[in-house]
């Protein structure tokens, strides 16, 4: 802690204290750093398996925009602990984030970031470039190496829309960090292979957000096909995947109405065409 | 101020105090803060693009201030850390503007009385609710003087006569376009030339809009905003001028015309000692009655 010396002009609280940058990480790390997640403890016993796991994330850009929608399940070894659980964060007003692995180091980690990304905006009066927001990610998931080598694993996949290309912009990490960003498309979680082999597949180049939602909507539903850990549409409970929307105008969530109008169209087809849309051959 | 080996009595420090405040603060131009009917509208004559008079503090809690610049940035940044570490704390509902103004005061009482020099700025921190009745607007003064304003504030060079001007033509529940409308006429002096767009800082607490409800007004959209209310001008000037009704509203309006201007020349000179602050020195004696 500094001295009052270091306050300016008599401001005598600590919440005055300049710490030289605009990161609220930093600032709490010297003013109540147990409000931090603590990353330096070893657990005495791996707890990796008894804590529910959040799974599959997708996402794929559009002319002018980028989707991410994620499944509902989340999961403690072979048991699912929850069917409705929220996996896809809005960040700021341009930019979201899905967690894969462990739920509540995940969840904690999104709160945390939208807040970072906020002060910054609000200190500074402008807003991290989208390079800025992926290597602030980054510099988290390198704190949470220590739990992630003792089973406590995230790994989130961030999208953003660049004004100044007028694109979407999708990243991936690993457990030590990144960004790696990824073109198109790009998926995280157990299910992941699946839903990226369907996006192979289904991926258009310059399509319209509605279809790279349609899109979404079956790499999701691929992925619960053989994945266990992976959610399916729950039709009975009525409980679709998230969705969310990045383009110029902005970060929206689809209602639960709109998505649920994509999986019913979806689920039709798959009546009659159990694996999905075939791609063409030539 | 105080001689080396001379007494000065404890009132006379104050005074001295107050009325270099005061001066300071007076050099300033004025800020407007009002209600509309959808939340609250900040509006800054500032020539700078940089330096900003007008800030968001978290979802709901917008903050402005008149005075020198280092200092309101300094209480500006303590108060976003503020919020961000209570918002992250508890949940983003538990950050309140009362609770922003009372860190504000505590703050800038202290300083008042313990510092040689007291901060010269004057701040206002506001929150926006679900419905107006929950919006709230606290002035707070270099001494830690809180006010809880209702449905407008002024504060700055002339705060009086923007004030007195800013009464006459407040209404509920206005529409933005009107309530800028009010603010502008408010902020020039009868017969002066309004600010130029470009020299204009103007934001609002939308209570419409989802998550973060601050949004600066600039550019296309501030423009359009001005061009529909001079587009109607004579409209929204009507309504505003119908409500104190026949001849008593135009001997009013005429009259406060008059002191408002004379104010204006007076504060300049005498940095407006007609009318100090209820709490300072030679106002009022504090009785507990005060709101806060």
């Amino acid at each position: 802690m500094a001295s009052h010396r270091d306050l300016p002009a008599g401001l005598v609280n600590q919440l005055f204290h300049n710490t030289g940058s605009s990161s609220f990480t930093e600032f709490v790390a010297g003013y109540a750093p147990e409000l931090l997640p603590q990353r330096d403890k070893v657990l005495a016993t791996p707890i990796g398996d008894q804590v529910p796991h959040a799974t599959t994330i997708v996402a794929a850009t559009f002319a002018g925009g980028v989707v991410m929608a994620g499944d509902r399940r989340a999961t403690s070894g072979n048991i699912i602990s929850q069917r409705d659980v929220e996996k896809v964060f809005r960040a700021d007003d341009y930019s979201c984030m899905g967690i894969a692995g462990t739920a509540s180091t995940g969840i904690e980690m999104a709160r945390l970031y939208r807040v970072e990304l906020e002060h910054y905006e609000k200190m500074e009066g402008r807003t991290l470039s989208v390079a800025g927001k992926a290597n602030r990610l980054a510099t988290m998931i390198r704190g949470n190496l220590g739990m992630a080598m003792q089973g406590l694993v995230v790994v989130p996949l961030f999208a953003a829309y660049d004004p100044d290309r007028d694109e979407g912009r999708i990243f991936s990490y690993d457990v030590a960090g990144g960004p790696y960003e990824r073109e198109r498309f790009d998926a995280i979680g157990s299910g992941s292979i699946f839903a990226r082999g369907a996006l192979k597949k289904l991926y258009r180049d310059g399509a319209s957000a509605d279809d790279m939602v349609m899109t979404l909507i079956q790499a999701l539903y691929d992925a619960a096909d053989d994945d266990s850990a992976t959610g399916g549409p729950d039709v009975t409970r009525k409980i679709w995947p998230i969705v969310s929307v990045i383009d110029a105008d902005g970060y929206r969530r689809l209602t639960e109405e709109q998505v649920a109008g994509y999986v019913e169209q979806m689920l039709e087809q798959r009546l009659i065409s159990p694996d999905g849309p075939i791609a063409p051959l030539r | 101020m105080s001689m080396p080996f001379g007494y000065a009595s404890p009132e006379q420090i104050m005074r001295d105090k107050a009325d270099y405040a005061r001066k300071g603060i007076a050099r300033g131009r004025s800020v407007v803060v009002l209600q509309y009917e959808d939340g609250i509208l900040f509006v800054a004559p500032n020539p700078s693009r940089a330096l900003h008079k007008i800030s968001e503090i978290y979802d709901r809690i917008g903050f402005a201030a008149v005075g020198r610049y280092n200092e309101f940035e300094e209480l500006r940044l303590g108060g976003i850390r503020y919020a961000d570490i209570n918002g992250y704390t508890y949940d983003r509902s538990d950050v309140t503007g009362r609770g922003l103004a009372n860190l504000y005061a505590s703050n800038l009482g202290r300083i008042f009385t313990e510092s040689i020099k007291s901060l010269e700025v004057e701040v206002v921190v506001a929150e926006v609710g679900d419905t107006p009745d929950g919006d709230a607007i606290y002035r707070l003064t270099f001494d830690g003087s809180v006010f809880d304003e209702h449905g407008f504030a002024a504060m700055g060079g002339q705060a009086d006569a923007v004030a007195t001007r800013l009464k006459e033509r407040y209404r509920e529940g206005m529409p933005l376009a009107d309530a800028l409308e009010v603010a502008l006429t408010a902020l020039t002096e009868p017969g002066g030339e309004r600010p130029p767009v470009a020299q204009l800082e103007v934001a609002v607490l939308d209570r419409n809009r989802e998550h973060r409800k601050f949004l600066r007004l600039t550019g296309a959209r501030l423009e359009r905003l001005l061009s529909q209310v001079s587009g109607g001008g004579a409209a929204a000037q009507e309504p505003a001028e119908e409500p104190p009704g026949a001849a008593p509203g135009e001997g009013a309006s005429g009259a406060a015309g008059a002191s408002g201007a004379a104010g204006a020349s007076g504060a300049a000179g005498a940095s407006g000692q007609a009318t100090p602050p209820p709490t300072g020195p030679e106002g009022d004696i504090d009785d507990g009655s005060s709101p806060l």
